[in-house]
């Protein structure tokens, strides 16, 4: 289904975390705008790649697949994924697909950064 | 067409990025109120165990119920995806009507010896089918899947522990053009170091021509005659040896053994009705 486009920004947080925000759709046509924000997110000294779900307005199973590719990339670089502002919906959705026993959730930015510089 | 790569990793093109550091503004975290997102009604809800209630007359239900499905992170195996593509060319069809034919008809097109015993409600979220598949002659693996979702435009199932693969197929069509074009797309581990030793000596191949073969009877069924694109890559080569134990729930070990020891159930249910 056309259900729009996903705008990725990335925002360094810390000496070793970006944030990514999530905005819009995450489908099949998300791929390379979501590739590109992490390879950007991954960068340099980046130990733990944040996804920031707050503007989250539609996934479907592709989607979900695109986040298991960059779990994949992540764990090969070494870096550990996290997440934050996932509505219940999506939340359910990580743990039905169990992407939650990898991608750890926080309830909010604060705790993913927390997380994230003492890693 | 077979085209075989690693997924290459690419330079960033699109994205934005700013450094908020200094601002020190955090984004905000989900709203209190939450609204319904546009795609619940297509996500499997609440489901952590599968249970089957299908009792085939020619085929068995097996290593379904009690289990609980698996993504590409739990299984074993190097991961791939592959798609599976064929064109429409010709046939006057919508992508909706194209998935609706694939979910109403969905094991017709399935090589023989295969069977896809689908819940009475068809193929919508959350809704479990068993599975009897032909893996050799005389050699039957059950197991199931999950819709993990389905809209109107695709449908995706996912597997179960001890099914030969941990993750998900996406079946989906769309528009390219003025043509519209199916495709069956996997994402995919071995679920434990036997299966993956198969799917290395021939299992792939046997699971490629599978969907190939899928995909041109559903052109068929549009009156098609279809070429299937194919395109394999591996998006992971590594395996995850921490998930070898999978091999406890093989489904395939299962099926054997429930076939190997069939006459001593039979034998056993014999002299229970006669004391």
């Amino acid at each position: 289904m056309s259900q729009g486009a996903v705008v990725a920004t990335v925002r360094r947080v810390g000496a070793q975390t970006s944030v990514v925000d999530v905005d819009g759709s995450i489908t099949a046509q998300s791929e390379s705008e979501l590739m590109n924000a992490f390879t950007l997110a991954s960068s340099g000294t980046t130990r733990g790649v944040i996804l920031n779900f707050s503007g989250l307005e539609y996934m479907n199973s592709t989607g979900i697949g695109l986040l298991v590719t960059l779990l994949v990339r992540a764990n090969r670089q070494q870096q550990q994924m996290m997440a934050f502002g996932l509505n219940d919906h999506y939340r359910n959705i990580f743990e039905l697909t169990r992407l939650n026993e990898a991608i750890h959730i926080y309830p909010d930015e604060a705790s993913a950064v927390q997380a994230s510089e003492a890693l | 067409m077979h085209d075989h790569h690693e997924r290459e990793e690419t330079a960033p093109e699109g994205a934005s990025t700013t450094d908020s550091s200094a601002a020190g503004a955090p984004a905000p975290t989900a709203p209190a109120t939450q609204p319904v997102s546009r795609d619940a009604e297509y996500w499997a809800k609440g489901v952590t165990i599968l249970h089957a209630d299908q009792k085939p007359s020619d085929g068995i239900n097996l290593n379904v119920t009690g289990r609980r499905v698996v993504s590409p992170i739990q299984g074993f195996g190097q991961m791939w995806e592959k798609t599976y593509q064929v064109r429409l060319a010709g046939a006057s069809v919508t992508p909706e009507e194209v998935v609706a034919v694939w979910k109403e008809e969905f094991p017709s097109f399935w090589p023989s010896g295969n069977r896809f015993y689908r819940p009475l409600t068809g193929i919508r979220p959350g809704e479990v089918a068993v599975l009897n598949l032909s893996m050799a002659p005389m050699v039957r693996l059950s197991t199931g899947v999950m819709v993990l979702y389905a809209d109107p435009e695709s449908f995706t199932l996912m597997t179960p522990q001890g099914h030969v693969f941990a993750g998900w197929i996406t079946f989906s069509a769309r528009k390219d053009g003025d043509v519209t074009v199916a495709q069956a797309e996997v994402l995919m581990r071995a679920n434990d170091p036997f299966y993956e030793v198969g799917l290395i000596l021939g299992g792939h191949t046997r699971e490629n021509r599978f969907w190939e073969y899928t995909l041109v009877s559903l052109a068929a069924r549009f009156g098609v005659d279809g070429q299937v694109i194919s395109e394999y890559q591996l998006i992971d080569k590594h395996r995850q040896w921490k998930n070898a134990k999978n091999a406890w729930h093989n489904a395939m070990i299962r099926s054997a053994l429930y076939d190997v020891t069939r006459p001593v159930r039979w034998g056993a249910q014999k002299v229970r009705r006669s004391s």
